[in-house]
């Protein structure tokens, strides 16, 4: 077809707003279902690394600005019995090797690290990306459960610290552990607070 | 032959997008890392082109010579978007895996050169042929590339562990291993092409 100023401006004008009609279309179907998912694997990751509750810590969360931090992470609080037994942290770093990374922490009382659960990460497959594996493995000093993160920052060992970093993905290490700290944090002031 | 099979044929083996036409290198090895993922990418694909392949070819005489390479790209954005939400939506764990290679899909040249070489110059069901032949040559490419870089890298395909771990070499997962294994995969193919 020969191309004129206005059958080119029609057509594509006429493209585009198609185009955007079904976007809009396919994204009021989708919101819902999205959000779902998103909720429950949420949910899913709180109550896996958070020990035992009865109330519903999703419901009940709380977000905290960790002192000298201008964004706020996400407590989960798990009670039971109308006692906190711990809670859920959702944390992020922005120190990763690929930017960002978003990690769910889960401490007791004392702030023992109960569990974690990466939420989201765009780390090196096969180095970065073990540290779902890595910090929960019984090896060496890999393993970060059990570990209290409230009185002083937990570091990997070659800056001085105790737990082991992934094998050449030290930069992964260091930005899962800043999370992690991070997190403890805002435990601490949560616990402050209430 | 008969012709709608051999627009068939074209597409998966005499013009391979992958280790014939050399297109699309970047999700080839991006996403490679092991045959599901790679297998993932390759369907993910061929649903979009194949989309994009028959509204390009409805619309061919209705757009403008000038304005045909805007019109076919935000045709192909339209339904990788739509991908994307729906993935999110009804397969999130697919979607945490590919989610960062889906938006690239717009970018693929494939869809484009497609849409241009034959959507645009071809019916409808000739383009519907094409879009699925062109996408299951790249489907089968990516997902042989995912499997021998798994296989080499942690011993495993598809998550079936065929030797120990130990045994692997890393560097075929990464991205240096991506290069390694299509380039050797290519030269394999071309050998297989000339002796038949």
């Amino acid at each position: 077809m020969k191309s004129t100023l206005l059958n080119m401006v029609l057509s594509l004008g006429i493209i585009t707003i198609v185009a955007a009609g079904l976007l809009s279309w396919i994204y009021t179907i989708t919101e819902q279902p999205i959000a779902e998912a998103n909720l429950q694997a949420q949910i899913q990751a709180v109550s896996d690394v958070t020990p035992a509750f009865d109330n519903d810590p999703v419901a009940e969360q709380v977000a905290v600005t960790p002192e000298g931090e201008a964004q706020a992470v996400t407590v989960f609080p798990a009670m039971k019995d109308g006692a906190l037994v711990g809670a859920a942290v959702e944390s992020y770093t922005n120190n990763g090797f690929s930017g960002f990374i978003k990690v769910i922490y889960g401490f007791d009382t004392e702030g023992n690290v109960t569990g974690f659960a990466v939420m989201e990460h765009a780390e090196t497959p096969g180095l970065g990306a073990k540290m779902d594996d890595w910090f929960r493995s019984p090896e060496g000093n890999r393993n970060v459960i059990g570990l209290n993160a409230t009185g002083a920052d937990l570091t990997v060992a070659k800056d001085g610290g105790k737990v082991d970093a992934i094998t050449a993905a030290t930069i992964t290490s260091r930005a899962f552990l800043d999370a992690l700290n991070r997190a403890a944090r805002a435990y601490n002031q949560y616990k402050a607070q209430n | 032959m008969n012709s709608k099979l051999r627009i068939l044929y074209n597409g998966i083996v005499a013009e391979n997008p992958t280790f014939v036409l050399m297109l699309g290198m970047c999700p080839t090895l991006g996403t490679t890392g092991s045959a599901i993922n790679g297998m993932s990418m390759g369907l993910a694909t061929m649903g979009v082109l194949i989309c994009s392949n028959v509204v390009i070819s409805l619309i061919k005489n209705l757009v403008p010579a000038k304005v045909r390479i805007p019109a076919y790209i935000v045709v192909i954005a339209t339904f990788v978007s739509m991908l994307q939400l729906v993935m999110q939506a009804y397969v999130p764990a697919l979607y945490a895996t590919l989610g960062i290679f889906i938006p690239l899909i717009v970018v693929n040249c494939i869809l484009l050169g497609r849409a241009e070489s034959f959507a645009s110059r071809n019916g409808v069901f000739d383009s519907l042929l094409d879009g699925i032949g062109i996408g299951l040559g790249f489907t089968l490419a990516l997902t042989l590339l995912g499997a021998c870089r798994e296989l080499l890298g942690t011993g495993r395909i598809f998550d079936l562990q065929i030797y120990p771990e130990a045994y692997g070499s890393l560097v075929f997962v990464l991205a240096p291993g991506a290069f390694i294994t299509l380039g050797l995969l290519i030269a394999l193919i071309n050998k297989l092409r000339k002796a038949a």
